[in-house]
């Protein structure tokens, strides 16, 4: 249990995807411009990376991994598909971006409204992908772990646009000289925020 | 009409470096650069420009994906369903990027260690997603080949410059190679030449490319974003 608050907490503060990792830049620009779509954003990729990182989290272990086909009879024990991860990482995202996509759309139309547009970006945002990679580089335990450290960097994200949305909301009643204007300020900003995060680099859980 | 529009196809088919052809090249070195005009790519890129080095093997990496990326989506572009044709494209990525990770552990082990998790994210760089979408999927080869690698040495000469100024500053070396002779540092004696640690940290990757930016659009005036 405290295992599991570690990695909670470090996912959100100290390994956070936009600050310490630089991943899913690309949306996390495009679509800072208000604190509403932001938010709408960032709980879809919290939504998204809840379910990959554990659905990845079983396909490394029970089919990808060296020796994780052991259950299906002794004489695959010696098999390593890794090489193999990527396409599958990606390919599951993509379905299961399509998937939520359709039962959210049927279960709950009012959700679906406010994630609707986010929803397919998300398949090719850096972040869910990452989070599925980070998942298999730092080998983590079990399912539950898996799952916490998706989870705890989607929170991570969200926060983190959130943030800028607010901030690049203010900043548009702010005389910024003419070229750093829109784009430029958001990089230095997002580096500012990015040394803010630092001072949590320290924290031992 | 027909014998018209048949000659014009026929030459362009015969400039294979005719000005258009050109532009795509040089368009994205400045003017539309994928990363400081469009936006695209940032998210795996910006990691690994501690040092040169890992920034290079990064760049000829996402040059080889971008680049046959492009290719393999334009010849094939006929044939992908509308509807399917983000998969299609993630698995084609997903395999070129596969072939560069192989490659990298097969000849550059430790590279591909300190690129880690960052070689695999090409496949969900923006670059790429962006160049097949927005120019492939409606172009011919050739120009697609072009267009591709315009695009990813726009991103590598971006890529370059952080990657230099970061190690320069902040360890003192280029390519592992020493510039500021040891003699100068704090010891006891000497002059008292610290490194800049602030440089090998994250956040000013994004310091160094918003100052880029500035730099670019100071003297590139039709690059400034109207006010909101």
């Amino acid at each position: 249990m405290e295992n599991l608050l570690s990695i909670f907490v470090r996912s959100i503060f100290v390994d956070n995807m936009i600050f310490a990792y630089f991943l899913g830049m690309c949306s996390y620009l495009a679509v800072s411009k208000r604190v509403s779509t932001a938010i709408g954003l960032g709980a879809a990729v919290i939504f998204v990376l809840t379910v990959t990182v554990p659905v990845n989290y079983l396909i490394e272990n029970y089919l990808l991994k060296k020796g994780a086909l052991k259950w299906l009879g002794p004489e695959f024990a010696a098999l390593d598909l890794g090489f193999l991860s990527l396409i599958f990482f990606i390919a599951v995202i993509a379905a299961i971006v399509q998937i939520v996509e359709m039962v959210v759309e049927k279960v709950s139309p009012p959700l679906y409204n406010a994630l609707g547009i986010f929803l397919p970006l998300i398949a090719v945002n850096c972040s869910i992908l990452g989070g599925s990679l980070f998942m298999q580089t730092r080998d983590y335990g079990s399912l539950a772990e898996a799952t916490v450290f998706g989870f705890g960097s989607g929170i991570g994200w969200f926060i983190a646009i959130v943030a800028i949305a607010a901030i690049r909301e203010r900043i548009r009643y702010s005389d910024v000289p003419a070229p750093l204007r829109g784009l430029g300020m958001s990089f230095i900003i997002t580096g500012l925020m990015g040394i803010a995060f630092l001072s949590f680099a320290g924290i031992k859980i | 009409m027909t014998t018209q529009a048949a000659t014009s196809v026929k030459k362009e088919k015969e400039a294979l470096f005719s000005r258009k052809n050109l532009k795509l090249l040089k368009d994205p070195l400045n003017d539309n650069n994928p990363v400081t005009v469009q936006v695209l790519g940032i998210c795996s890129a910006l990691a690994v420009t501690v040092q040169v080095k890992p920034s290079f093997y990064m760049c000829m990496g996402v040059l080889f994906v971008v680049a046959m990326g492009n290719v393999v989506i334009s010849a094939i572009r006929n044939f992908i369903p509308n509807r399917v044709r983000i998969i299609a494209q993630l698995v084609v990525v997903a395999g070129l990027v596969t072939i560069v990770d192989q490659v990298l552990k097969a000849y550059a082990y430790d590279m591909s260690k300190k690129l880690s998790v960052f070689v695999g994210l090409i496949i969900t760089n923006c670059i790429v997603m962006g160049r097949l979408e927005a120019f492939a999927m409606g172009n011919r080869v050739w120009p697609s080949l072009l267009d591709g690698i315009g695009n990813a040495l726009g991103y590598s000469v971006i890529l370059m410059i952080v990657a230099t100024v970061r190690e320069i500053f902040g360890s003192g070396t280029f390519w592992g190679i020493r510039l500021i002779p040891s003699s100068l540092y704090a010891t006891e004696s000497s002059a008292g030449y610290v490194n800049n640690g602030m440089m090998l940290l994250p956040p000013m990757a994004l310091i160094i490319v918003g100052i880029i930016i500035w730099v670019q659009r100071g003297t590139n005036k039709k690059l400034i974003e109207k006010p909101e």
